[in-house]
C-alpha cells in the first residue's frame, strides 16, 4: 500500500535534485579535455603548417579515413619546413571512428584532434573534410603559407628549438585543443 | 667448361649441411636454403663490393675458426666450410647490430618526409637486426640536401650508407661512370663531377637498386606511398625488347613504373623511357571521347553509337566506291593488330593493310618474311661470340638489348661490329668495332666486307648474331647484303624493329603480302585456309604498302581510310603522307592521342592505351609478352573491340570483342608452314660525291626525343643528349664549320640549325637526330638518311 507513495516520492525527491539532461544545443557543454573530437593540422609559431605529408597517419587508421598526398616544397612556394608538405590532406569523418592512433603516428604532431564534436550533416560529402577546413586558425603573429621559414634557417630550428622558439612567439601555443 | 659447372662444394650452414656450386658467393647459398642475411651493397646482378659490411657472418675452414666474421657476399663457398648466421651465432649476431649501429650514426631520421619509406630495405633491416636505440648522442653529419645530380635523380648524401650500388651498376651495367665516391671518411659521399650531370639513359635503376632513400626520382617525389600503391605487371610500351616492368597507380592514376624481374629479358633493368615516360596518359592532348567532324569543319565529341554509324556508313560508301586502305600503325597488341588484319580482309574487303609507320621499302618486306619464325633471344644474343649490327644504334634504339650486349663484351669479351657512321657512346661503351659508310652506301661496303676478313671471320664463329634494324629499310639492298652475309658466314639473324608492334603485327598479317601465321596471300593453299576461317573469299593479289596506300589516297585511287596510331611525320615523305590523309574521301582514325591524323580525321574514335588495355607484345625475339590493364575503367577500349563494333555496324563479324578472343580467334588458324627465300636486291646507286656546301646526311632518332609517348615530362626530357649536328674536322672545315658554332642544314623544303660538334664521321657526311627537338628531319627537310643536303654555317 504504500508503494504507491513510494512511486510518488521518488519523483517528488527528484524535483530538488540537480539536472542531468544537456540543454544542447542551445548549451555547448565542452566535451572532457582528451575528447576524441575533430582533428586539426597545427602549425608552426610563424604559420607554416607543421605537416609534412608524410601519410603516417593514414597508414596508422584502422578505418582508412585518412587521404594525404605529399608535396615538393620550393623556394618560391614553401608550406612547412624541410622539402616536403602535405599537398592534399582529406579526412572522411563517414569513417573515422575517433580512436586516435593518427595523432600517435604524427611525428610532427601536426596531427591533433580537438574536443569538438559536432560531426553530423545531411550528406556524405561534406563530411570528407578537406585541409583548409583541418587547418588551425592562424593565431596573431602567423602569417599565412606560403612564405619563407621565418624562425630559422632550415627545419632543424623548427624542430629543435621549437618550444623556445615557441615561447617568444606572440601567442605561445597554436594547438587550440579547446574549440568553440 | 661444363666441369667447372657441375663441380660442387659441401658446406654447413647454421647446422644444415648444403652442397653449392664452386665459386658461389655465401650470401647467395644461405639464400637458397631460406637463410636470409641482412645486406645492402650485394646485389646479384652486379659485381660484389662488401662496401656496408652489414652481411657479416662466422666462418669456421678446417676446423679453424676465422679471427674475425665474415662479410657473406664476397666470400665464395669452400668444402668443408662451417659458417654460422645471426640465427646460431651471437658473435655475428653482435656483429651485424653493431654495423647497423654505425650505418645510422649520421642517417637522418628523415623516413617521414622520405620517398623510400614503407619500402626501404634499411628501414626493414634495422627493424629486424638492429638494436632499438643508438649510444650515438652527438650531432649528426649533414650536407645541403636535395642535390639534383640530373633533371631526374635527386641526391641525398646524409642517407646514403655508401653501398656503391649506384656507382657499379653504372659503371659496370651502363658504363656511364658520372657518379663515384668522393672525399675521405666521414665525409664520404657519392657525387659528379661538376660540368657533367648524371646524363645517362639508364639512371633510373639506381633509383630502384638504392637500398635507402639516397636516390629519389624527381617525378615521383612525394607522390604516395607503397601502401596508397596497386601494383600490375606489365609490359613497356616503348620499345621491342618487351621488358618486364611493374606500373604503380593510384587513385586511378599511375605514379610510377619500375623494372620487373624477368631473368630471359630484361634482367632487373629498364631504361629511362621506359620507366619514366608514361605521363602521355593524362596528357591534355588524350581523347576519351569519340569524334566527328561536322558541317562547320569543327570535330565535335558525339556518342559512340553516332560515330560509329557515321563512321560504317562512311566506309560502307567508300568501300563501294574505289575501296578503303588501313594503316595500323606499331604500337599494337598481336591481338589489336590481328583486329586491323582481319578488318581490311573482312569488312574493307582488301589487302591494302599495313603496320610500317616509318620508311620502307618492297626489300624489307622480302626480308621480314624470312624473319617469321625468329631463333635469336636475348640469351643468344649475349652467348654469341660476335654480334654485327645493322641499321641500329645500340644504345638509341634498343636500349635494354644494349646492356645485355655490354654484358657479353664485359663477360666473355664479345666482339661487336657496327655498321654506322661515327662513334656514338653507344658504339664506345660496347667497345665496337665500326664500321664505316656514307650514308646510303650500307649495302656496298657489307658486300665488299662479304667477301672475307675480319668481320666475316669474326662472324663465322658459332653462334653469331647479326641484329638488323628497321633502319635498314632506309637503304636499297641492305637487306640482300644482309642475307648473303648470314648464309656466307653461318650467322644467326634477328630483326630489332624499334617499336612494340612491329613484330606482332608482322605475324598477325597486318601487311598487305602476308595473312595470319605469316601465310602468303598468293599461296592458293595458305590463302584457303584463312578463307574457310574467316569465311570470306581473298584475292589472290598483295595489297599496297603504306606509302603506295597513301599516294594512292592522294591521287583519288582510294576512297576511304582506316588509321590507326600513325605520325605521318615518321613516314619517308610526310608532306605526300599529308597530301593522302587530306585528300581521301573518308578518313576514320583510332587514336589515343590528338594528332596530325586526327586533325584531318572525319571521325576519330578513341582508343585504350597500355594502361586500360590488355594485350600482347610480341618483342623482338618472337616472345609473347602478355599484360593486363593496370588501371580499371578509363571508358577506353581497345582497338580490337572499337574495329570489332565497327565491323558489326558495316554488317560483318570480326569476333574480336575482346583481346582474349582475338587472340583465340588468331590461335585457331596457327602458323603458316611454308618458307620463303631472301631478297636478293642489289645495292642502290653509289652515294653522290658531295658538291661544294653539300654533305649526305645521316640520321636517327635519339631514345629520348620528340616522341609521342614523352609529353608532359620534363625531368625526362633533361636527360635526353642535346640535339647536335656532327660532322668530321675536315669536312667542317671544307663547309666552313666550327665547333661549337652553329650549322644549318637545308633542302628545298626547310632548314634545321643546330651547334655543331666534331665526330668521327666519313668525309662528307653529317648527322642530325631524327626526331628530337629543333631537329625533326622528315618534317622539315623531307628528306632521311643518305639524302644530299645543303649544309652552311650560321
Amino acid at each position: 500500500m504504500f508503494d504507491f507513495f513510494k512511486g510518488f516520492g521518488v519523483t517528488f525527491s527528484t524535483m530538488f535534485k540537480k539536472v542531468v539532461t544537456e540543454e544542447y544545443p542551445e548549451d555547448f557543454p565542452p566535451a572532457a579535455p582528451r575528447y576524441h573530437g575533430r582533428h586539426q593540422l597545427n602549425r608552426h609559431p610563424d604559420g607554416l603548417e607543421k605537416c609534412v605529408g608524410c601519410e603516417l597517419c593514414a597508414w596508422a587508421c584502422p578505418a582508412d579515413a585518412i587521404f594525404v598526398e605529399g608535396g615538393d616544397n620550393t623556394e618560391e612556394a614553401r608550406f612547412s619546413p624541410g622539402e616536403r608538405y602535405g599537398a592534399d590532406y582529406q579526412i572522411n569523418y563517414l569513417r573515422c571512428i575517433g580512436c586516435g592512433l593518427c595523432i600517435e603516428a604524427c611525428p610532427t604532431r601536426s596531427l591533433t584532434m580537438t574536443n569538438f564534436y559536432e560531426l553530423a550533416d545531411d550528406n556524405r560529402q561534406d563530411l570528407i573534410y578537406t585541409k583548409e577546413q583541418l587547418l588551425a586558425p592562424l593565431l596573431p603573429g602567423m602569417e599565412q603559407p606560403p612564405h619563407p621559414m621565418r624562425l630559422g634557417k632550415d627545419e632543424q630550428d623548427y624542430y629543435v628549438q621549437g618550444p623556445v622558439l615557441a615561447r617568444q612567439g606572440v601567442e605561445s601555443d597554436p594547438v587550440g585543443e579547446q574549440v568553440r | 667448361m661444363t666441369t667447372t659447372e657441375t663441380e660442387t662444394v659441401t658446406l654447413t650452414i647454421d647446422g644444415i649441411e648444403v652442397t653449392a656450386p664452386k665459386g658461389e658467393i655465401l650470401i647467395r647459398t644461405c639464400e637458397r636454403l631460406g637463410i636470409i642475411v641482412p645486406r645492402f651493397c650485394d646485389h646479384p646482378l652486379l659485381e660484389p663490393a662488401g662496401a656496408c659490411r652489414q652481411c657479416l657472418v662466422e666462418v669456421e675452414m678446417g676446423g679453424r675458426p676465422m679471427p674475425k666474421p665474415q662479410a657473406s657476399c664476397t666470400m665464395t663457398v669452400a668444402d668443408g666450410m662451417v659458417v654460422k648466421t645471426q640465427h646460431t651465432s651471437p658473435v655475428a649476431d653482435k656483429a651485424q647490430q653493431g654495423v647497423m649501429e654505425l650505418l645510422l650514426i649520421n642517417h637522418p631520421l628523415d623516413c617521414p618526409i622520405c620517398d623510400k619509406g614503407g619500402e626501404c630495405p634499411l628501414q626493414n633491416q634495422a627493424m629486424s637486426t638492429g638494436r632499438t636505440d643508438s649510444r650515438f648522442v652527438e650531432t649528426k653529419r649533414t650536407f645541403p640536401k636535395p642535390l639534383p645530380i640530373s633533371s631526374q635523380v635527386l641526391l641525398d648524401r646524409e642517407r646514403c650508407v655508401l653501398c656503391q650500388r649506384c656507382t657499379r651498376f653504372s659503371d659496370e651495367i651502363a658504363g656511364d661512370p658520372f657518379i663515384d665516391l668522393l672525399e675521405r671518411g666521414a665525409n664520404q659521399q657519392i657525387g659528379t663531377a661538376e660540368d657533367k650531370p648524371f646524363q645517362s639513359y639508364f639512371s633510373g635503376n639506381t633509383i630502384q637498386i638504392c637500398p635507402v632513400g639516397a636516390l629519389t626520382s624527381a617525378a615521383y617525389r612525394f607522390r604516395s606511398r607503397p601502401f596508397d600503391l596497386k601494383s600490375t605487371p606489365s609490359v613497356c610500351e616503348h620499345c621491342s625488347s618487351g621488358c618486364a616492368s611493374r606500373t604503380d597507380t593510384r587513385r586511378g592514376q599511375v605514379m610510377r613504373k619500375l623494372a620487373g624481374n624477368d631473368p630471359e629479358v630484361n634482367e632487373e633493368w629498364l631504361c629511362d623511357k621506359g620507366r619514366f615516360a608514361f605521363r602521355y596518359l593524362g596528357a591534355k592532348q588524350r581523347i576519351t571521347r569519340p569524334l566527328l567532324r561536322d558541317e562547320s569543319g569543327q570535330l565535335v565529341e558525339v556518342s559512340w553509337t553516332e560515330a560509329l554509324r557515321v563512321a560504317a556508313e562512311g566506309l560502307l560508301a567508300a568501300r563501294g566506291n574505289r575501296g578503303i586502305g588501313v594503316l595500323a600503325g606499331g604500337r599494337l597488341t598481336r591481338e589489336d593488330a590481328y583486329a586491323y588484319a582481319k578488318f581490311a580482309r573482312v569488312a574493307a574487303g582488301t589487302h591494302d593493310v599495313d603496320f610500317r609507320a616509318r620508311p620502307h621499302s618492297a626489300e624489307e618486306l622480302a626480308f621480314l618474311q624470312t624473319q617469321l619464325t625468329p631463333t635469336v633471344t636475348f640469351a643468344a644474343v649475349e652467348a654469341a661470340p660476335s654480334v654485327l649490327t645493322v641499321g641500329m644504334d645500340l644504345e638509341e634504339e634498343s636500349g635494354i638489348l644494349f646492356l645485355r650486349v655490354r654484358k657479353a663484351v664485359r663477360k666473355h669479351g664479345q666482339r661487336v661490329f657496327t655498321l654506322g657512321q661515327w662513334s656514338t657512346p653507344g658504339v664506345e661503351k660496347t667497345h665496337a668495332t665500326l664500321i664505316k659508310s656514307v650514308p646510303g652506301a650500307e649495302a656496298s661496303v657489307l658486300r665488299e666486307l662479304s667477301v672475307g676478313g675480319e668481320l666475316v671471320d669474326a662472324l663465322s664463329a658459332t653462334g653469331s648474331v647479326i641484329l638488323v634494324g628497321d633502319r635498314a629499310a632506309e637503304v636499297p639492298g641492305l637487306h640482300s647484303a644482309v642475307a648473303e652475309l648470314a648464309t656466307r658466314t653461318g650467322a644467326q639473324v634477328a630483326w630489332v624493329p624499334r617499336r612494340a608492334g612491329d613484330r606482332g603485327a608482322l605475324e598477325v598479317g597486318a601487311v598487305p603480302t602476308l595473312l595470319p601465321g605469316g601465310r602468303p596471300v598468293t599461296d592458293a593453299a595458305a590463302r584457303a585456309e584463312v578463307e574457310r576461317a574467316w569465311g570470306v573469299t581473298l584475292s589472290a593479289e598483295p595489297g599496297r604498302s603504306t606509302d603506295e596506300i597513301l599516294a594512292a589516297a592522294a591521287s583519288g585511287a582510294l576512297s576511304g581510310l582506316v588509321v590507326g596510331g600513325v605520325d605521318p611525320h615518321d613516314l619517308a615523305d610526310p608532306a605526300a603522307a599529308l597530301a593522302g590523309l587530306a585528300n581521301v574521301g573518308f578518313l576514320v582514325s583510332l587514336e589515343i592521342m590528338t594528332s596530325a591524323v586526327t586533325e584531318l580525321a572525319d571521325v576519330v574514335l578513341p582508343v585504350a592505351p597500355d594502361a586500360h588495355r590488355a594485350g600482347t607484345y610480341v618483342n623482338w625475339e618472337g616472345r609473347h609478352r602478355p599484360f593486363a590493364p593496370s588501371l580499371d575503367g578509363g571508358g577506353v577500349l581497345p582497338d580490337c573491340r572499337v574495329l570489332d563494333t565497327l565491323a558489326v555496324e558495316m554488317d560483318v563479324d570480326l569476333f574480336t570483342q575482346t583481346p582474349s578472343a582475338a587472340a583465340g580467334d588468331l590461335d585457331r588458324l596457327g602458323p603458316y608452314t611454308g618458307t620463303f627465300t631472301a631478297p636478293t636486291e642489289r645495292p642502290g646507286s653509289t652515294p653522290r660525291p658531295a658538291q661544294v656546301g653539300s654533305a649526305v646526311l645521316a640520321t636517327w632518332r635519339q631514345l629520348l626525343d620528340d616522341g609521342a609517348l614523352q609529353v608532359d615530362e620534363p625531368a625526362l626530357a633533361g636527360t635526353a643528349r642535346a640535339p647536335r649536328v656532327r660532322a668530321n674536322a675536315a669536312t667542317a672545315e671544307r663547309l666552313g664549320l666550327t665547333e661549337g658554332g652553329q650549322a644549318s642544314v637545308a633542302t628545298d623544303r626547310g632548314a634545321i640549325t643546330l651547334p655543331v660538334e666534331l665526330a668521327d664521321l666519313p668525309d662528307g657526311v653529317v648527322w642530325l637526330p631524327a626526331h628530337s627537338p629543333g631537329s625533326q628531319v622528315r618534317s622539315t627537310l623531307g628528306v632521311g638518311h643518305g639524302a644530299l643536303v645543303r649544309v652552311t654555317a650560321g
